[in-house]
């Protein structure tokens, strides 16, 4: 069996490790073998934050070969196109959050900011299914990928994972109100 | 929630999900390591991170930042030779700062053991090169062993201890980038605490360990032949692993992340070669390497940065004469670059066409404007940089040195044009201000960097008079590295300590010109630094602000903590643009007809940007416009 590769990506500070390591414990706890990587360091600094999870007998390395890509989570639109455009497949899974963080070339306006039509188009032409994310009132913006996490799970866009599975990755990784307040957005955002 | 420091001192045999630089304090643990050093640099500051997850009572070995890995390096091989089992760690270079010490360890009777642990850094993820770290083991005559994932990190530092402690040698750990932060499921032995002996064991008569002229010879032969013995192991352990495909024909010899890459590559290949994948990098199995070699007609040696396994076992192969066809590196690309398994996809093709196609979309184009790391919303270096910039002139020479404060070179600041490596920016100054008395030259130093090799060369600037100007970007911490603490923090890894101040060792060393001020305060910042630069002798700019992310973080624990920010008043903004084209916080976002708005998830409502806007259409939030300075 092919691995099934998830590529997340999103801007220093906007809680990429969180979500990618919920889902590479929830991976766990559906008994599939799993392996992930993050960037860390100096990107982190408003550059480009990247995770990778690998999922399945057959995936060696925890980086996802360019274009191999089953599903691109991103937290951020301008990120989601770039995702998208160079590692994502044909027909795979993109879901993103629909906010902008202009990166400097645009705030400088020397590129356009990357429209949602942009990511539509390129997704149409390769057959990807696209799911934008956006919740006007969210009590935290570091629940942005909370939101994103119940969509995942709504959609049931990773195989092999149950609701369960999520929960108990969560009560892994985070406790007291933390764990609370997420549970009861991602709880929250399922029924929605 | 699992706590870490809980798992990383757990009695019994288990297995949890870890990331490699986890793993390794779980080895330490078991291995019975009693001092550890290190100097903070990525891919390795998540190793203290578990460290410190374990209370410092609990915690079963000492450990310490050190203020570079000279001194790190230093530290652990004093507790060593002491009777301690100990390890050092940092990144690539930082073997560059500890190499007068580091090289000289294999001359030396280690009685208690040293693991040097290397987050090499291939591919340059956040190094300022690529450097292939084994050219010191063989220059030093050092074993290496090079693990491929986080459950080979455990086991490899295992078996790294108990060689260095067998030989009394120093035993090199090298991980690379995603070796250290790929995570997976674990699975660890017990750990069953030995009550350490303390009686201090240096004992001069187990040496010599004074390597002076008469004794360094013979120190050289004893070293090799602990390395021949070595040999011995690099063939018996259980660490080698073998592919067995079949396949008599084509084999591949590799070793550590290359390796998983490889097996990826091979996904869907026809005919897949056999593959040794070595252990030990230093000294190779020769015995191991020659029945592998034996037993194929063509043998691609798959090494990632450069080719020093290749021509040892081309050597092997001469010497012996085997009718063995070995491929090693074929292109000058093949020396480049994180051998990821797009990048081993692509030798694989260029040395058997007809095993691996080439991922044909490894060049897809980037549709998505690039993303450049940048200051965080509220950083005191932006403001510096922005009065900095107002008090030189277009033809001043800018020298940049390590640390978040390296990312001014980006535009709009474009402040810091040169650039080598740690504590450098000075007396490179010094030399460019040389003949040169037409364009002024300023450096920039962080504050830990400051400590950790930047004394020379202010000194040096000092003792021989150079008339350059040093501004100290003094934010309080080692940002880019986490915020670990410094010399002139106050608290230790372990404690509260007494601080250094940075300005009263400047004074000690009879700096005469030391200005200092908080950089949010511009104007000032600007006028100190015209001051400075005019005068024809060495002077210090203090420019100090706190680190902005670890304050705004700290602020977030407060239960009552709400995120504040600034607002545009767009009746008085003319959209003159100077917050986005010169002062440049990622905060301001831009419409396309040219309005200026706030981007609310990123401002921290620091307000340093107020002073900044000609027209004052900038305020707190919740006021109107012509908010007054910060």
């Amino acid at each position: 069996m092919k691995a099934f590769n998830i590529y997340l990506t999103g801007v220093g500070g906007q809680g990429i490790g969180l979500i990618s390591e919920v889902i590479l414990r929830a991976t766990d706890h559906g008994g599939h073998p799993v392996k992930s990587v993050d960037t860390h360091g100096l990107a982190q600094r408003g550059g480009i934050v990247v995770s990778q999870i690998r999922i399945g007998e057959n995936a060696f390395s925890p980086l996802v070969p360019a274009g191999q890509a089953d599903l691109v989570i991103s937290l951020e639109r301008h990120e989601a196109l770039r995702a998208a455009g160079t590692v994502l497949k044909d027909k795979g899974c993109l879901i993103y959050y629909n906010t902008v963080w202009q990166p400097l070339s645009v705030r400088l306006n020397e590129t356009a900011e990357v429209a949602e039509s942009d990511i539509q188009d390129l997704c149409r032409a390769r057959g990807i299914q696209v799911i934008s994310v956006f919740h006007e009132d969210l009590p935290d913006i570091r629940m942005q990928n909370m939101a994103v996490l119940a969509e995942i799970h709504r959609h049931r866009m990773i195989p092999g994972i149950d609701l369960k599975h999520y929960q108990s990755a969560m009560a892994d990784l985070m406790s007291g109100s933390m764990l609370k307040e997420n549970r009861e957005l991602f709880d929250k955002c399922l029924t929605a | 929630m699992k706590k870490m420091g809980d798992m990383l001192l757990r009695r019994d045999a288990f297995s949890e999900i870890v990331m490699g630089n986890t793993a390794i304090v779980r080895a330490m643990v078991e291995a019975g390591t009693r001092v550890v050093s290190s100097y903070p640099g990525s891919p390795t500051p998540e190793i203290a991170l578990a460290i410190q997850s374990i209370p410092e009572n609990d915690r079963p070995f000492y450990f310490e930042f050190s203020t570079n890995e000279k001194v790190a390096t230093e530290l652990a091989y004093g507790a060593a030779v002491n009777g301690h089992l100990s390890t050092v760690f940092f990144k690539s270079v930082g073997l560059n700062v500890a190499a007068d010490t580091f090289v000289q360890l294999s001359l030396m009777n280690i009685i208690g053991g040293m693991v040097v642990v290397l987050g090499d850094d291939p591919g340059a993820n956040s190094s300022q090169n690529e450097q292939d770290n084994r050219h010191f083991a063989h220059m030093s005559y050092t074993p290496v062993l090079e693990p491929a994932d986080p459950a080979e990190v455990y086991h490899f530092y295992r078996e790294a201890a108990r060689l260095s402690q067998t030989h009394r040698m120093p035993v090199i750990l090298r991980l690379t980038t995603h070796v250290c932060h790929a995570k997976e499921r674990v699975t660890f032995g017990a750990w069953n605490p030995v009550q350490p002996g303390d009686t201090p064991q240096f004992d001069p008569a187990n040496g010599p360990y004074l390597p002076l002229t008469t004794q360094a010879i013979e120190m050289k032969r004893t070293a090799m032949a602990k390395l021949e013995q070595v040999r011995q192991w690099a063939e018996e352990t259980a660490l080698n692993r073998v592919v067995d495909n079949g396949n008599t024909a084509r084999g591949v010899i590799t070793m550590g992340l290359p390796f998983l890459s490889l097996m990826d590559a091979l996904d869907g290949a026809a005919a897949k070669p056999d593959i040794l994948k070595l252990a030990y990098v230093h000294p190779l199995p020769r015995k191991t390497i020659v029945r592998f070699l034996s037993s194929h007609r063509v043998v691609k040696i798959l090494e990632e940065l450069d080719d020093l396994v290749e021509n040892q076992i081309k050597v092997m192969a001469f010497d012996l004469q085997l009718p063995v066809k070995i491929i090693g590196k074929l292109l000058p690309e093949d020396w480049i670059g994180e051998y990821t398994p797009d990048k081993v996809g692509h030798v694989l093709s260029a040395t058997w066409p007809d095993m691996v196609q080439p991922a044909a979309t490894l060049e897809a184009e980037d549709p998505a404007p690039h993303r450049p790391p940048q200051m965080c919303p509220g950083c005191g270096h932006r403001s510096a940089f922005q009065a900095i910039k107002q008090a030189l002139a277009p033809t001043d020479i800018t020298v940049a040195d390590i640390g978040c404060h390296t990312l001014g070179f980006l535009p709009p600041y474009e402040m810091g044009q040169l650039l080598m490596c740690m504590g450098a920016s000075t007396a490179m100054a010094s030399g460019l201000r040389l003949f040169n008395t037409s364009r002024k030259v300023v450096a920039f130093m962080g504050d830990s960097t400051f400590f950790h090799a930047a004394l020379p060369g202010i000194i040096n600037a000092i003792f021989n008079r150079h008339p350059i100007t040093l501004i100290l970007m003094e934010n309080g911490t080692t940002a880019m590295t986490g915020h670990q603490d410094h010399a002139a923090s106050g608290r230790n890894f372990n404690e509260v300590t007494d601080k250094i101040p940075v300005r009263q060792v400047l004074e000690g060393l009879g700096v005469k010109h030391i200005a200092e001020v908080d950089t949010y305060q511009q104007a000032k910042l600007a006028e100190l630094v015209s001051e400075m630069i005019a005068i024809d002798q060495f002077s210090v700019v203090i420019a100090r602000h706190p680190c902005m992310l670890k304050f705004t973080r700290e602020q977030r624990k407060n239960p009552t903590y709400q995120q504040k920010h600034v607002t545009i008043d767009q009746r008085v903004c003319e959209r003159i643009h100077t917050c986005i084209e010169s002062f440049g916080c990622p905060t301001f976002t831009r419409d396309t007809e040219g309005n200026v708005s706030i981007n609310t998830d990123l401002c921290i409502g620091d307000a340093s940007c107020i002073q900044t806007c000609p027209t004052k259409a900038i305020a707190p939030a919740g006021k109107k416009g012509k908010g007054g300075d910060a």
